[in-house]
């Protein structure tokens, strides 16, 4: 019966007004699994552990615990306890009071209280601070308290959110393996929301990554580190080299203009694929021993590793190795087949593919702009307009043609390739740029309007 | 030299402030009925005061409707000030501005608006100008002082607190006793305090809404003024200061130690 499923959640959506919060997501928890939530800021993951507290009700799907659908059972109905973000201890209790105080609600009698208060500090390591006011522990009590106050009830799922954002480095670290001692000692289910790759590469069981509402990868720590679904993925947990490459056949992969051996199949004959290769998995060698040969540009020692940056054929590659290299020297770079990981490319198609129309001589309306380009057609016809991502460039809003969300920012060695969403036309654009920005803010972005692909649309005769 | 300067200048400050009250004090002693000579020490104000029975039933008058009135503008005003709180950014500062405006505006208007409010629904509802009007006009004005109060508490408090009540099990209402109401008591009291004493002093509202038939302490005195000068006033007045001053005392004491604790 391990295997069963605790908490099943089926298709879940929610919108606040016409921002999309969450977009199908289903996700299953076994019992005593620890599942982590992960993603930047705004993906989702805060308002996916809220609809399992039951402080938000989905638009759309189900949430199911122990095979019970739970939708509309209210959050002091519900075998779960949860964490909150800046702890929500109440300030006019003690921290006795603090821990019984789910316990008084549910007329727990007082002796067993009292037993199971005083046990459940000792397991959070605050034995004898009964007495102390909340108000004046520190951050890391505070945050124990909390923990254990959740935690005595004895809810059948844990949840936590972004328990240790408030605390500093090192105790960050002592609490992350003080939480997994206590999610095993007490045999709990925990589901654990961070935006933090390490913190969830460290205690999870089970990584849930997000991404604008949706779920990118759910697997196994390992699995998500070394068989990243797609480059999102690769680039928010770990450190990665990302490029774009061309699937030749199975186990056979080009890019950076040579051919290499891989162990993955079943993508189609010349699909262009994006590969990442960790930079601890490669080699440094003598240029002559290499098919890859560059000149190292920045060595940073970074305590375990150094950290350096291989500028190689046009392209930028990281690499982490115990030895440094002199910044100018020529070097080798040797990686084996098995060290590169094939993805799915996250936008459809090379080229950005748009409809628009030509509104006058020469002007082309498209996304809910107009754009002056050179071109016969008449007045009225529907065009295809085929965009270059490099043919779109990042603008301050006052001088853009549109302003959209900017959904994913990734690092190709070249490049930042960025994909942005324009909310009004429901459309993703993809777009290459040199600047970094920040993900999930709104940015401008400028057409250029010379290299603008028409073709006119063939008209669909209606009448057969 | 500054120093001794400093300190004259602070005795000026509470004697202009505290001299007229201690003429009021020396004179509910004053044997005479003058007003301008203190002629020798009695106490025979005070012991015809409580024998006055417009007096005593003014006074009665005054903490029956001070009482209802805070009590009820209380309630209704955490009430209002929950609702508030929930509210929209747009809408919560539009709502906030009409709650503002009654505290602004000059007494005598809303007064004889009252007044007009009451004479005009008089035959619908059968209301004479008495205990209810007042009682009725002393909650209106009360109300913005209970909110203003109670809402910052409410703005203070984290959220997730009466997340963390229902996620320990708490019904909302019992959320709302255990954990909300703990957190904003402190503006509620205040409120509430507020609301007293702005009710046991009112003079003009009350004027303009209470009838002939239904007296406070203020509309009392401010008619007994009228007619001949009574220093069982004195003697009344007094007894109000230290009651007042007792209150405040007492207010501080209590404050004391939990400012400590917290």
């Amino acid at each position: 019966m391990e295997h069963e499923k605790l908490l099943d959640l089926k298709n879940i959506s929610l919108s606040f007004g016409q921002d999309k919060i969450l977009d199908r997501i289903n996700l299953y928890v076994r019992d005593k699994e620890f599942v982590t939530l992960l993603g930047p800021s705004g993906c989702g993951k805060t308002t996916t552990l809220r609809i399992i507290g039951g402080f938000q009700t989905p638009d759309e799907g189900d949430v199911l615990f122990e095979g019970k659908r739970i939708n509309d059972v209210p959050p002091y109905k519900r075998k779960v306890n949860t964490v909150f973000q800046r702890y929500a201890l109440f300030p006019h209790l003690n921290v006795f009071d603090n821990v019984a105080f789910g316990l008084k609600v549910n007329k727990v009698p007082p002796a067993e209280i009292k037993q199971r208060v005083l046990k459940m500090l000792e397991v959070v390591d605050l034995k004898g601070f009964e007495k102390r006011r909340v108000t004046k522990l520190s951050g890391g009590q505070q945050q124990r308290v909390a923990i254990a106050r959740a935690l005595v009830n004895q809810p059948k799922v844990l949840l936590l959110d972004e328990p240790l954002g408030a605390l500093d480095l090192k105790l960050r670290k002592e609490m992350q393996i003080e939480l997994k001692r206590i999610q095993k000692q007490l045999g709990i289910t925990f589901i654990y929301v961070t935006h933090d790759q390490e913190e969830a590469l460290s205690m999870s069981d089970t990584i849930v990554v997000m991404k604008g509402g949706e779920i990118q990868q759910i697997g196994t720590p390992e699995d998500v580190y070394n068989e990243p679904k797609n480059a999102f993925v690769a680039d928010f947990i770990g450190e990665s080299n990302i490029f774009d490459a061309v699937m030749l056949k199975d186990c056979l992969v080009r890019f950076s203009g040579h051919e290499f051996a891989c162990v993955d199949k079943g993508f189609d004959a010349n699909q262009p694929v994006d590969i990442v290769i960790r930079p601890e998995d490669i080699e440094l060698t003598a240029p002559e021993h290499s098919v890859l040969s560059g000149v190292v540009t920045s060595c940073i020692f970074k305590g375990v590793h150094y950290e350096m940056n291989v500028s190689c054929e046009g392209l930028d590659w990281m690499i982490h190795s115990t030895k440094g290299r002199a910044i100018g020297e020529q070097v080798g770079i040797s990686f084996t087949p098995n060290d590169i990981h094939i993805m799915n490319k996250m936008f459809k198609g090379a080229q950005n593919e748009i409809l628009g129309e030509i509104i006058a001589p020469n002007t082309l309306s498209m996304l809910g702009c107009e754009l002056n380009v050179q071109t016969d057609l008449p007045e009225g016809t529907k065009v295809n307009v085929t965009i270059a991502p490099d043919a779109i460039e990042v603008v301050s809003p006052d001088q853009s043609h549109l302003i959209v969300w900017l959904e994913s920012l990734i690092y190709k060695g070249r490049y930042n390739e960025l994909i942005v969403y324009h909310m009004e036309t429901d459309s993703e654009i993809i777009l290459h740029s040199m600047l970094d920005e920040q993900v999930a803010t709104n940015i401008g972005i400028r057409f250029d309007e010379s290299r603008l692909i028409l073709t006119a649309q063939e008209v669909e005769s209606v009448e057969g | 030299m500054r120093s001794i300067g400093k300190k004259l200048y602070l005795a000026c400050c509470f004697l202009f402030l505290y001299a007229p009250i201690a003429v009021l004090i020396v004179f509910s002693f004053n044997e005479s009925k003058n007003r301008a000579t203190f002629t020798g020490f009695t106490l025979k104000w005070y012991a015809s005061l409580f024998q006055n029975e417009l007096i005593m039933r003014s006074l009665f008058n005054t903490l029956i409707v001070a009482a209802a009135a805070s009590i009820i503008a209380t309630v209704l005003g955490t009430i209002a000030a929950l609702g508030i709180s929930g509210m929209r950014k747009r809408m919560r500062s539009a709502v906030m501005n009409i709650t503002y405006l009654p505290v602004i505006n000059p007494e005598i208007i809303t007064g004889i608006s009252m007044m007009l409010l009451f004479v005009f629904i008089k035959e619908i509802f059968h209301l004479e100008l008495g205990f209810v009007t007042v009682l009725i006009a002393h909650i209106t004005f009360c109300l913005p002082y209970v909110i203003l109060n109670v809402l910052p508490k409410l703005r203070q408090m984290d959220v997730s607190l009466y997340e963390a009540a229902l996620d320990l099990g708490c019904t909302p209402v019992s959320a709302f006793i255990k954990v909300v109401l703990p957190q904003i008591m402190p503006g509620i009291a205040s409120g509430f305090l507020m609301s007293f004493t702005f009710s046991l002093d009112d003079f003009i509202i009350t004027y303009f809404t209470s009838g002939s038939s239904f007296q406070t302490l203020p509309v009392t005195i401010y008619s007994m003024t009228r007619m001949k000068v009574n220093p069982q006033i004195n003697a009344l007045s007094t007894l109000m200061f230290v009651a007042v001053l007792v209150l405040l005392l007492l207010m501080n004491v209590r404050k004391k130690p939990k400012g400590v604790h917290a």
